[in-house]
């Protein structure tokens, strides 16, 4: 038998199995990998130094552009910090609109997530399942924001806009038939919380086939089943979070743990993995998005009944409506004052985490009374993630490398920020 | 602050004594400052005492104080010339400098105890060397190894101990610490492509910096600490 040495393999960075672009040198003998060394760093925006030049508020947007596919959740984070520092209250409300935006991310994330690791290890009708669902949930993104991802709808004192009573509706194109064009607005006529909620009841079964396709599927359990299996203890030296840790049957969950908003009020149960395999993973989070269902129905029930403020009512922090600007002095110095130097934030420091789809996404903030913040600091889960590739899969074989990156749900632009 | 929170300070208190001095907080938050000489047997102390038991490090961030609390705008006559003219930007410390004000570069640690559910957040000040050091803490929290990369790509900031302590974000070849205060928000260089060579390469930036909104500090009563307990109560 010829001798077989090892050599070294560049993987990506534009490898479509790469989830965006992670260069991997590989150190490989036969077909089995002995090192993994991951090289970030090629979507580098230096997001944090550009948010210590804007004033506060400013930089609400680049919060949607790192995780790019669950971006709500990042802005949560960030005016979660600001409002600490502020120690402004945000009225119920709008605490329950952000928690059910907050589970309409993680299913958008989950979806993509599923489809993309699908394809990834072969099971190409994956994708076009989840994305099928996606586009009802970036419809309901652009209902409430007018931007089908980079919303920033959440602002330090509440949301941006209460929900909208009408829903946008498809278009009447030469390309469309009427009959075509009722059917796609059916469900559309009504308010947005009717249409999050067909969603919701159909979504649990949209779940099963997923489930059908994947869960007893033999090719599927060949993939994942005892690849990159991480034992708690490593996975709580290695800094994991979020499903990942959940994976390896440590249950710790900060909605659970450390709610914020009004998880509190929620009921949902806590998926948590038996072996730390991608199999386990994978149940996690599948299990996770019908219980991110369950969190929805019940958020629409409350909002149904319950109307009222959205933001808080103090015009030092939040602007004024249009209306009263034109008729209030006041109200127009206060717009004047905030859309161009911005409020000051009082001197001191805040770290505000929440439970992202991917794990614990922090925003570490170090204020010096400016209006602009000193320091910002975001701590990516998919980073801390990412670093323990290698051990994750040393002893694998090359194909599981591909699996290990779908199970991780990395994505660039919050790894290298 | 939470009862919970002030048993776990006293504790710290008794424990540590003088190893750690508690910073006050405004919203709720544990941070203590230590020497960078005591980081290592305060670090393993935490995470293998059971009292403490903060198994999980969370972030490792480094900080540069170069320009804490200073105001950018401190001109009279601003709006006759506009905005970014007006605007006062630091001076440049070269990186060349024998040493750096001992409070200029910090590591923050935030650390996370699952058991007990408590985080706390300990700072470290690198001290006056040129580069900054601080000991690794990577032995003891193995999660650490890529966050400190990153503070010493973002900051320059050395981890002695460290197993591989490469750039992690910047690009291949990179030069300088882009997160300093005192590195142009544009950076040093940018790059084009170059036809006549065939190749991409890298010229001085030819855009000016520009300051769109300056950075200033207004006195908020609203948040003064004597005036707060006054209204509270």
């Amino acid at each position: 038998m010829a001798e077989i040495q090892s050599y070294t393999m560049n993987f990506g960075p534009q490898h479509p199995a790469a989830h965006g672009v992670l260069r991997l040198v590989l150190e490989i003998e036969g077909e089995t990998i002995q090192k993994a060394d991951p090289h970030v760093g090629l979507l580098h925006r230096a997001t944090e130094k550009l948010a210590e030049s804007k004033p506060f508020n400013q930089s609400i947007g680049y919060m949607d552009r790192l995780d790019y596919v669950s971006m709500m959740c990042n802005e949560h984070a960030y005016v979660m910090a600001i409002e600490k520092l502020l120690g402004v209250q945000v009225p119920e409300r709008a605490q329950y609109i952000r928690v059910m935006f907050d589970e309409i991310t993680r299913i958008l994330n989950h979806l993509m997530w599923l489809g993309a690791h699908g394809l990834d290890i072969g099971a190409m009708t994956m994708f076009l399942y989840c994305f099928r669902e996606r586009e009802d949930l970036m419809d309901c993104y652009e209902a409430v924001s007018g931007t089908r991802m980079h919303a920033t709808y959440y602002r330090p004192g509440g949301v941006y806009r209460d929900l909208p009573e009408t829903m946008p509706k498809y278009q009447e194109s030469k390309f469309r038939s009427k009959k075509e064009l009722d059917r796609m607005n059916a469900i559309r006529e009504g308010s947005l919380l009717d249409f999050i909620e067909a969603f919701c009841e159909r979504f649990p079964g949209c779940v099963d086939e997923y489930e059908t396709l994947l869960t007893d599927n033999r090719i599927w359990k060949q993939r994942t089943v005892n690849i990159g299996v991480v034992s708690p203890d490593r996975a709580m030296q290695l800094g994991f979070s979020g499903p990942m840790l959940r994976g390896s049957g440590v249950e710790w969950d900060l909605r659970k743990k450390q709610p914020y908003e009004v998880y509190d009020r929620m009921d949902f149960d806590i998926p948590v993995g038996l072996n730390g395999d991608c199999y386990d993973r994978y149940l996690v989070r599948v299990e996770e998005m019908r219980q991110s269902n369950r969190i929805i129905m019940q958020c629409i029930d409350w909002l149904r009944d319950n109307p009222g403020p959205v933001i808080a009512d103090d015009h030092k922090i939040t602007p004024p409506t249009r209306v009263e600007m034109k008729d209030d002095m006041e109200s127009l110095i206060h717009h004047f004052k905030l859309f161009t130097e911005g409020y000051c934030v009082p001197e001191g420091e805040s770290y505000a985490a929440v439970e992202h789809p991917k794990g614990e996404f922090g925003i570490y903030i170090i204020s010096d009374g400016a209006n602009k913040p000193y320091r910002v600091k975001i701590r990516a889960p998919g980073f801390a993630h990412l670093s323990a590739m290698s051990e994750m899969v040393e002893g694998h074989m090359l194909a599981d490398v591909v699996a290990v990156i779908g199970t991780q749900d990395i994505v660039f632009g919050e790894v290298d920020r | 602050m939470s009862e919970r929170y002030e048993t776990l300070a006293t504790r710290i208190h008794e424990r540590f004594g003088e190893q750690m001095s508690r910073v006050p907080s405004s919203c709720g938050e544990l941070t203590y400052e230590l020497d960078k000489d005591n980081l290592i047997e305060v670090a393993t102390a935490l995470r293998n005492e059971a009292v403490f038991g903060f198994e999980m490090l969370m972030d490792v961030c480094g900080v540069d104080y170069l320009n804490y609390g200073s105001d950018e705008w401190t001109t009279n006559d601003a709006t006759d010339t506009g905005f970014s003219r007006g605007v006062q930007r630091g001076p440049v410390i070269l990186d060349e400098a024998d040493e750096f004000d001992g409070k200029r570069f910090a590591v923050v640690y935030h650390l996370l105890s699952l058991q007990h559910n408590f985080r706390m957040r300990l700072r470290v000040f690198t001290g006056t060397s040129n580069p900054p050091m601080v000991k690794s803490v990577v032995d003891i929290w193995n999660g650490a190894n890529w966050f400190e990369r990153e503070a010493f790509d973002l900051y320059g900031i050395l981890f002695d101990g460290h197993p591989d302590l490469r750039r992690i974000l910047t690009d291949y070849g990179f030069i300088g610490h882009p997160f300093r205060k005192d590195f142009p928000l544009m950076g040093n260089v940018e790059v084009s492509y170059d036809a006549d060579e065939g190749r991409v390469v890298y010229k001085p930036v030819s855009i000016e910096p520009r300051t769109l909104v300056p950075r200033v500090i207004r006195d908020d009563n609203r948040y003064a600490a004597d005036l707060k307990d006054a209204n509270d109560g």
